[in-house]
């Protein structure tokens, strides 16, 4: 599977790339499959996390509490592919600054929030979720997180075994009868995604439902979303779409909507999956400006030389001079 | 979900998911992988002085250093089969060749070295076809060095902020480090009379990495403090020190041996303590959401200026 293009074709490293397929050597390939991941209407229910398991046979990471919020998957993982963030804000908290949005629940509006808002427009029309209530002046946050399946993935880049590969749809998959367990692919990710299964050894994450994908079938959690917060579909058409819900979005004055991981000149060349946020990244446990590691590559491998280079060039003056 | 800790240097104000990390920390496991480092900087340097051994008539210390090398390949093999969360799969790192993964470049080094490191010290030991394991040695010496460098892309190559910034000074400290492992151990495995080149290997090795990691925190600035705070601080002073000690008992040692012979485990033990070190502040940098915010947010900012200052639109984040 591993194709010699991709390792070798510095383009393929970093900047805009926009096959990332044909890049890893498909000559006739489908479009590039992703995610849209709107947390504007998502409303934390956790069915894509439920989901995910269920259909991928992933198993249980612990029955943890954390006390922290209602979140105790915590963070993606080895055994998380979907991970429901849940975060509580003051309405208007300085921080951010932003606006209150609103749950789009019924008979709540949040202070400052103009319109009226009933339920099922607000799903249909997909109204800003937000999650502000009227009485305690709190505004929920709640997003979906899953592997980004970066145009440039890291992971991929440094794998050893060529056991993490492009997918003819323009996803990032590890082969499990090739991993050796190495561990490269985990401090490689900008996004903290993939991890290793302490008692198996091998490395796992999203493998964006490939194996649905080659059936011509939705990914499990998006297919189980019940508010279209997660939307699977052709990468371009997705980007299109998320672009004029941001703008209706600022239209009705939710001017803290952004979007996160769509710009393909970015540092990883965009993701397969981005999302449509509500406050910055940081807040939601992405980081702000991940680059893809490989982007240095050159400059790295440059370095490593000179090292080498005068690390010899010690050895021989060493035995310069006197002879003792 | 701010965090402001209090500390003399007033702390920058980022916001993160309740304190989380954002990256995940390296799987890799301690002592394995800095045990690995290190021995490879020392099986890597070890090639080196053993071939100008060879050539300037220095049997003693030939016969150090090449089993140096020879062993130190070969436990750093075992180190890093050990790492693997399925070592029975080890071969698959041959299966392909990567250069943008340097653990791939890296089993093309380690590999032909062990071999030919191997092949050397079994030829100088039994006296079995010397030419060849001449030759075999040669050919070890120039793979040594990248040996003891290539750790540094290891590293370098991923997220982990105090890593991945250093990537252009962490394979001259590797190297400086190399030397002064390598040269400490022949100075303390080999004949006195013979380990003036492992002195001077070893006593410029130390400076220089003394010298680089300096220079490497100040590249660094706000990411240098995972290296001077908690475990990796500890480690970072205990490597200092010895690395010091070193230079001092190797300077008095001139004409007492068994000094000499300390002077080198101190260097070598302080190069140990560096690999180290470099280890945990890199977990630590992935444990904390600080050092992955502040510097990504102060290159939003920079672009954002540079936009501004060209009068053009706005960056995206
Ligand atoms: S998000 Fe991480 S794990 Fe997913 S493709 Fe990108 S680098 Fe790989
Ligand atoms: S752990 Fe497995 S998937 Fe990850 S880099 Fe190593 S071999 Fe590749
Ligand atoms: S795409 Fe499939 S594997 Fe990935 S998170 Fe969704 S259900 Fe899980």
């Amino acid at each position: 599977m591993s194709r010699l293009s991709e390792f070798l074709s510095p383009e393929s490293l970093w900047g805009r790339l926009d096959d990332p397929s044909q890049n890893a050597g498909y000559e006739d390939h489908p479009t590039r499959k992703g995610f849209f991941t709107d947390t504007s209407v998502c409303i934390g229910c956790k069915a894509c996390e439920v989901a995910c398991k269920e259909w991928n046979q992933v198993p249980d990471d612990g029955y943890l509490l954390t006390g922290m919020s209602y979140d105790n998957t915590q963070q993606l993982g080895a055994s998380t592919w979907r991970h429901v963030a849940f975060i509580e804000q003051p309405v208007g908290a300085p921080s951010t600054g932003a606006p209150p949005t609103d749950l789009g629940m019924p008979g709540s509006k949040p202070p400052g929030w103009e319109r009226e808002v009933t339920l099922g427009e607000d799903l249909v029309d997909g109204d800003p979720q937000g999650a502000a209530s009227g009485d305690s002046g709190v505004r929920w946050l709640m997003s979906s997180d899953v592997c980004k399946h970066c145009t440039h993935a890291a992971c991929l880049d440094v794998c050893p075994t060529g056991s993490l590969f492009r997918t003819e749809f323009g996803t990032v998959v590890v082969q499990e009868d090739i991993c050796n367990g190495c561990g490269y692919c985990v401090p490689a990710c900008p996004y903290g995604v993939i991890d290793q299964r302490k008692d198996d050894g091998r490395a796992f994450k999203c493998t964006l439902c490939y194996d649905r994908l080659k059936e011509g079938q939705t990914p499990a959690c998006a297919q189980a979303c019940p508010t279209e917060s997660i939307q699977f579909g052709d990468l371009d058409e997705l980007r299109e779409r998320a672009a004029a819900r941001v703008e209706q979005l600022h239209d009705q004055g939710v001017d803290v909507a952004r979007l996160y991981g769509a710009d393909p000149d970015d540092g990883v060349g965009g993701d397969g999956a981005f999302f449509l946020l509500l406050d910055e990244p940081e807040v939601y446990g992405l980081p702000p400006d991940p680059v893809v590691t490989t982007r240095d590559l050159g400059s790295m491998w440059r370095h490593v030389g000179a090292g080498a280079l005068a690390l010899a060039g010690l050895g021989a003056a060493s035995f310069l001079g006197r002879r003792r | 979900m701010k965090r402001g800790e209090q500390s003399m240097v007033p702390e920058p104000e980022f916001q993160s998911y309740y304190g989380r990390p954002i990256l995940k920390e390296p799987t890799w496991k301690t002592p394995d992988v800095p045990i690995y480092l290190w021995i490879g900087g020392i099986a890597g340097g070890s090639s080196l002085l053993a071939e100008g051994a060879a050539l300037s008539g220095r049997p003693g210390l030939e016969r150090v250093t090449r089993l140096t090398a020879a062993t130190g390949a070969a436990i750093g093999t075992v180190a890093l089969v050990h790492d693997l969360g399925r070592p029975e799969r080890f071969l698959n790192m041959l299966r392909v060749f990567k250069p943008t993964s340097p653990l791939s470049v890296g089993s093309y080094i380690l590999a032909p070295f062990s071999s030919l490191a191997g092949a050397a010290a079994a030829s100088h030991v039994t006296g079995v076809a010397p030419r060849l394991g001449r030759l075999a040695g040669a050919g070890a010496a120039v793979f040594g060095p990248p040996l003891a460098t290539y750790t540094a892309a290891l590293f370098s190559n991923t997220a982990i902020p105090v890593w991945h910034e250093a990537h252009r000074e962490l394979p001259f400290v590797f190297g400086a480090s190399a030397a002064a492992a390598a040269g400490g151990t022949a100075m303390m495995l080999a004949p006195a009379a013979e380990s003036g080149p492992a002195v001077r290997m070893a006593g410029i090795g130390a400076v220089a990495e003394l010298g680089l990691a300096h220079h490497m925190e100040q590249r660094l600035g706000m990411l240098a403090e995972p290296y001077e705070k908690g475990l990796a601080g500890k480690l970072t002073k205990l490597s200092r020190a010895l690395t010091v000690t070193g230079l001092g008992l190797s300077a008095l040692g001139q004409r007492r041996p068994w000094l000499r012979r300390v002077a080198g485990a101190s260097y070598s033990a302080g190069s140990l303590a560096l690999r180290f070190a470099v280890f945990e502040a890199g977990r630590e940098s992935a444990r904390d959401p600080k050092y992955v915010v502040v510097p990504q947010r102060e290159r939003i900012r920079a672009r954002e200026e540079e936009a501004r200052r060209q009068g053009s639109g706005t960056v995206s984040v």
